[in-house]
Order: structure tokens, then C-alpha cells, then sequence
């Protein structure tokens, strides 16, 4: 039977509990505003002798993953956490990670990314790491961020995955802000984590092995990658099995999406992470006045759940796809684009407007969510043209 | 200290079959090193480099101990990461807590003195028990012989052309084994592949230390050195004659350098000369550069003596 604890917490404070309790067998972390309070609440638990895990207090967020990926190569449980230009620093092992198919589970604090530098909290780093074969997470709350790293170890480590997992968070809207928070017991979550199972490991196997091998011109890169594209392409029963097994612990739904009153909806704003919020109370407000509003919250973003969005967004007259970040140069933001080509397969064709918005930390407010279904209206009647455009900008 | 007899015993860690090039001073170092380890268990981490992509085209290995390569810049974090796991499996209890392993690093200059500097750096200031060992050829050999902070003065390099404007590298080389030392870690020292016994005694004697150690090791690079793959053994001997490589050792803060015998020191020229790298140093008009270099040269060594007395 699970115990569980109910305190205010925040994001950050969440997220190392679930990092405790997964019981990672090395940390390798790097100071970063607004993830610092994870790696400091770690090292506490560390020096208080809460946790077995080996802290490596690395000397910069590239180190942080080279270590990590040493690690997982070995066999041990890893995790960390890093944000914004932390987070790109990384750019390189992101790859490495993935290619040399290691579970390894970090979270994100995320964050705008410079010039000009900025502490607060967008999707700018994040999207950095999109293409780089990684399990991505969105988390809208502290509860859920709790709940999102501790399926990511099972999810990471299973071998049929067996790639890294990037929990992310909005930057302090989420890592910071107290939230009611459930806890639930230490054995409860050992239990449901289980143990690292790992194949082919540097020390403690059966043999030597080789990690790392070079497959250039000639060599096996083509057929590695596409193995990296089916792990990730045949993932989603996996991190949906794990999923609904969380959610029998917790009692809390899990799903790809977070869709909010889609299914007769005329107009549906999509977004990922925190200000799902914002939109649903607007949603209801609309509701309330006869205008049928929903929202739809990317939960896992990769793989991205494309059949699951299309579905949710088959009956609107017009979508809004909200983006906090840009591609710039490109024709969408990243969510617009991924949004816009799982619509592609609908027999009919729905318009859609692309907002980008509350870039490094830009107050997002109901009056934000509120203009944009305002424009939802007009796209559907013809009045507006698709696009994209700036929403909450001066100027 | 390991008998000759002794070390042709110890099974190859780094097995014949590799692509490095004939007289390639890097496996030469990476065999000495590990020949040293007798029968421990060993993980080896090795950087982006010749030593790297010639020997783990997969699916083949030449590499008898477990292995990882990561990146260009990481080979200290990633071996880091490896040793910290080895503590962490055995504070959960999922490996038997008498194990030992070594973990060693192979990095050459370019990912040591330059775009490695920072990972090395901040894992011997942690303190992981490890051996990290750059081979030094004093160039991007991998990439195509562009300078390093290794290079010496003078040397051509493919970034640092040989022209009428500019003959070759204007800057002094690094001194990456005192910046090590600078971390006051419990050994430091340098070496070469031309002298065994004092290169598998001072690895010995790095992977027996507990904490941080580090071996930076001359290893010739005939292709990038412009000399015959045949000599690299003369060509190690001469840099130690000539002082332009000496071989010292920094144990829990003495420096100790292995003197040249008066009888046998050669003029600079000597290791110079057999090397196309340095053939523009000769002409007339690169006198004054050359004369750079011999300075280089000495104040180095004299230097090393002064260290030498001085914590003695």
C-alpha cells in the first residue's frame, strides 16, 4: 500500500525528490539558473546520505553529459539536469547519447536561450535538442514533473528503447512557483522503477566491449541511424505501457496529449508546458458564453504524437498553434510545423495560425489567450489569413 | 618494477590488426602503458583521434579491455563518468566491493593541450582515481598535421605553412605537464616511447597511485614529422639527447628530472635535421628562429633543474 505526502513544492524541489527515489548511481551535474535548485536539493540529499548516487560535480554542462554518457556506457543508473545555455552546450553528446543508444534521464529547466541573455523561462533551448533522438517531455506542473522523470528511468531503460529522456519544465513558472504536491513513498517508487538492467556494459560484463566505434564512409552510420529512427518510431507503446502503469501507482491519467473539451470544439489552441493553464480558463470562459473553445496539450513532444493531435483536432474550424520559440527562417514555429504536417492527412482542411509567444518569460495572460482565440474567429470567416505572428509583443 | 621478460608476458591489450600507420608512436605508448597494468582489469577511454578511428572500425576492435570513445574534447569527463559509476554500482551493492579496475585515458596533444584542456582539468581537480595519458606528436595528426599548442616554434604545421612571409609556427609550445602538475595531483610526469623502461615504470607507478595521474608521452608521427616510419625509436632517443623532450616526473610535489648525461647530450640540430617539419629552420634568412627554438629549449630544462632542486 502507497504512503503518500502532501506539501507545497515547487518544480525543482519535484524534481529531485523523483530523481532521489529513482536512485541514480551517478549524477553528474552543472549549476544553472533556473535548474540550480535540482542539483543543489540533490547534493543535499547526497551529503545527508539519503542516496548511494556518486555526485560528480562536473566543471561544465559538456562535461556533465560526457560523464553521463561514460557512465550509462558502463552500466550504472544516470541522471542529471541542465537548462537553456547549459542545455547547448551539450548540443554534441545529445547526439552522442542517442546514437550510442544509452538511457540516460535529464531534466530541463527550460529557458530562453541568448543573445540577448535571458534567465526566464521560453522553449528556446529545448528546441535545440528536437532532432537530436531524445524522449521528450513537456511537463505543465510540478506534480506532473515529478511524474513525467519517474517513468522516464523505465522508459529509458527498457530494452527495447534504450534512449536518453530530456523531462523538461517551464522555467521558474514551473521549477519555481509552489504547487500542492503529492509525494508518494520511497518503496512504492523503487518498486515501480525496478532496477537497471543494462546490456553490453564497460565494467561488471561477462566480456570487453567496445563503445563509441567509428562507422564513417564505408561503414555501418546509415544503418545505426535508421535503428535509432525505428527505437524511437516503435517507442510509444512502451512509454504509453509504462505510463498507464504509473497511473494505476498515482492515481494521476496519463496520455500523449492533454486534450481539454477538443471533441466539439471550434476552436482549439495547442501548446506545450505551463501555459495550458492559462488557455483552459479562457477556454471555460468562452464556453460559458456559448463559444465552443478547447485546448490541446502536448505532453510527450517526442515522439511526437501525430496520429493523437490529428484526432483531437479533426472537428475545429480553426486551430492556434501557441510556440515559445521560433525556427526562424522557417515557415512555422516548431510546434506550428509538427502541428501543420499531422493535419495534412485530414481529407478536409482546417486554418491554423502560429503564435509565437512569452518569449524569455514574456507575461503570458489570459488576455493572451483570450486574442488569440478572438483571431480563431476571424481565421475561421475568412477575415484573417493564416500565418504566424508575434502575440504580446510592444511593438 | 616490471623486467622486460616480465612485460612480454602480460597478454596485449591493444592487439595487432589496428590501421594505425607504420612507426606510429601512439600504439607504441598506448601498449607500453597498458602492458604496465599486468593483469588488472582495465576500461579505457580514448578521444576523437588516430588512435581512436584506427582502431575500432566497427565491427572490429583491436581494443582486448573494455573501451569507449565519446568525443574530441571529453576523454577525462568520459572516463570520469566511468570510474563514478564503478563507485556507484558498488555503493548499491551491485558489484562486489573487493573489484578493482584501472581507468586510463588516451587523448592525443590536440585533445589534451587544446580542446581538452577544461575536462582534464576539472577531473583532476575532483580527484577520480585515474590515469590519463596524452600522446603527444605535436600536431592535429588525425585531421591532417595542423598546429596544436604542442607544436613547437618553428615547425611547419599545415596551419602554420612554411612561406616567405611567415616559416612555420611563431609561438612557443605549450608546457601542458607543469599546468597538470599545477592541480598538486599525487603524479605527473613525461615520457617517451623511445625509452620502455622508464615509460612502463612510470606508468606503473601513475596506475598503482590512488587519485589522478597523468603521463604526457612523446609519440612520433613519421607522417607528420616528414621522417622514415623506421627511426621513431632514433628519433625519441635524439629528443631526449638534445633536451627538446625531457623526461621528469612531479611524485606528491618533487620534481625529479632525468638528467642527460654530460657525455651524451647532442646539439638540437641532431633531433631537427632527420624531420622535414623543421628543414626551413636551416635556411639562412630562419637563423633567428631557429636560435628561438634552442632558447625554448634551454630555458625549459634549465627551468626543470631549477624545479628540481628546488623541491627536492
Amino acid at each position: 500500500m502507497s504512503a503518500i505526502t502532501v506539501f507545497a513544492g515547487t518544480g525543482n524541489n519535484m524534481v529531485a525528490e523523483a530523481l532521489r527515489q529513482a536512485a541514480p548511481d551517478v549524477v553528474a551535474a552543472y549549476p544553472i539558473t533556473p535548474q540550480t535548485t535540482i542539483v543543489e536539493g540533490y547534493a543535499k540529499f547526497v551529503a545527508d546520505g539519503r542516496v548511494h548516487t556518486e555526485l560528480v560535480n562536473v566543471e561544465s554542462e559538456h562535461s556533465a553529459l560526457s560523464a553521463c554518457v561514460g557512465a550509462s556506457a558502463a552500466g550504472a543508473r544516470v541522471a542529471t539536469a541542465t537548462s537553456s545555455q547549459g542545455l547547448a552546450l551539450m548540443w554534441e553528446e545529445l547526439h552522442i547519447a542517442s546514437g550510442m543508444r544509452l538511457p540516460i534521464v535529464m531534466a530541463n529547466a527550460n529557458r530562453a536561450i541568448s543573445a540577448p541573455i535571458n534567465i526566464h523561462g521560453d522553449h528556446s533551448d529545448v528546441m535545440g535538442a528536437r532532432d537530436s533522438g531524445w524522449i521528450i517531455f513537456f511537463a505543465e506542473t510540478a506534480q506532473e514533473a515529478y511524474d513525467n522523470t519517474i517513468i522516464s528511468f523505465p522508459i529509458a531503460e527498457d530494452p527495447a528503447v534504450s534512449l536518453p529522456v530530456l523531462t523538461t519544465l517551464d522555467g521558474f513558472i514551473t521549477t519555481h512557483a509552489m504547487e500542492r504536491c503529492e509525494l508518494l513513498d520511497d518503496a512504492t517508487v523503487k518498486a515501480y522503477v525496478g532496477d537497471r538492467v543494462p546490456e553490453n556494459p564497460l565494467i561488471a560484463g561477462d566480456k570487453p566491449v567496445s563503445h563509441g566505434m567509428f562507422a564513417s564512409l564505408g561503414g555501418t552510420y546509415f544503418e545505426v541511424k535508421k535503428a535509432e529512427r525505428a527505437a524511437i518510431d516503435a517507442s510509444p507503446p512502451v512509454i504509453q505501457k509504462y505510463g498507464d502503469a504509473w497511473e494505476k501507482v498515482c492515481g494521476r491519467p496519463f496520455d500523449f496529449i492533454d486534450s481539454f473539451a477538443c471533441e466539439d470544439a471550434d476552436f482549439i489552441l495547442v501548446m506545450l508546458g505551463s501555459a495550458a493553464g492559462n488557455a483552459r480558463t479562457v477556454a471555460r470562459e468562452l464556453r460559458a458564453q456559448g463559444i465552443k473553445a478547447g485546448v490541446l496539450r502536448v505532453r510527450v513532444y517526442r515522439p511526437f504524437p501525430a496520429d493523437a493531435v490529428r484526432a483531437a483536432l479533426k472537428g475545429a474550424k480553426a486551430i492556434g498553434i501557441l510556440d515559445r520559440s521560433d525556427s526562424f527562417g522557417a515557415q512555422y514555429g516548431p510546434l506550428g510545423l509538427d502541428v501543420r504536417a499531422a493535419l495534412y492527412d485530414l481529407p478536409q482542411r482546417i486554418p491554423t495560425r502560429n503564435y509565437v509567444f512569452g518569449l524569455g518569460g514574456a507575461d503570458v495572460t489570459l488576455e493572451t489567450m483570450h486574442k488569440a482565440y478572438a483571431e480563431l474567429a476571424e481565421l475561421a470567416s475568412g477575415t484573417l489569413d493564416e500565418g504566424l505572428s508575434y502575440l504580446g509583443t510592444r511593438g | 618494477m616490471a623486467t622486460i621478460k616480465e612485460l612480454s608476458k602480460v597478454p596485449e591489450r591493444l592487439v595487432g590488426g589496428h590501421r594505425l600507420c607504420g612507426g606510429c608512436g601512439a600504439s607504441i605508448a598506448v601498449r607500453q602503458v597498458l602492458m604496465s597494468a599486468g593483469d588488472a582489469e582495465v576500461v579505457v577511454a580514448s578521444a576523437t583521434g588516430c588512435l581512436e578511428v584506427s582502431t575500432t572500425a566497427y565491427p572490429y576492435t583491436s581494443w582486448e579491455t573494455s573501451f569507449i570513445h565519446n568525443a574530441f574534447e571529453n576523454a577525462a569527463a568520459t572516463i570520469t563518468g566511468v570510474e563514478a559509476a564503478f563507485k556507484g554500482l558498488k555503493a548499491a551493492g551491485k558489484i562486489q566491493q573487493d573489484k578493482e579496475i584501472k581507468f586510463v585515458a588516451f587523448g592525443g596533444d590536440g585533445g589534451t593541450y587544446d580542446i581538452g584542456l577544461q575536462a582534464l582539468s576539472g577531473a583532476l581537480e575532483r580527484g577520480h582515481d585515474f590515469l590519463y595519458v596524452c600522446y603527444d606528436n605535436g600536431a592535429y595528426m588525425n585531421t591532417g598535421i595542423q598546429r596544436s599548442s604542442a607544436t613547437p616554434r618553428g615547425a611547419w604545421a599545415t596551419t602554420s605553412e612554411v612561406g616567405a612571409a611567415i616559416p612555420g609556427k611563431q609561438q612557443r609550445r605549450k608546457d601542458l605537464t607543469s599546468i597538470v602538475a599545477a592541480h598538486h595531483i599525487p603524479y605527473a610526469a613525461q615520457a617517451s616511447v623511445g625509452d620502455w623502461r622508464d615509460l612502463t615504470n612510470k606508468a606503473e607507478k601513475a596506475l598503482n597511485t590512488p587519485g589522478p595521474a597523468f603521463l604526457n608521452v612523446l609519440a612520433p608521427c613519421p607522417r607528420g614529422w616528414r621522417y622514415e616510419a623506421s627511426q621513431t625509436i632514433d628519433i625519441c632517443r635524439l629528443a631526449f639527447k638534445t633536451k627538446f623532450w625531457p623526461i621528469f616526473e612531479i611524485e606528491n610535489g618533487v620534481w625529479t628530472l632525468k638528467e642527460v648525461k654530460e657525455k651524451d647530450v647532442l646539439p638540437l640540430e641532431d633531433f631537427l635535421k632527420p624531420q622535414g617539419r623543421f628543414k626551413h629552420l636551416f635556411k639562412p634568412e630562419n637563423a633567428g628562429l631557429l636560435e628561438e627554438l634552442k632558447q625554448d629549449v634551454d630555458d625549459y630544462y634549465s627551468y626543470l633543474q631549477k624545479m628540481a632542486i628546488a623541491t627536492a
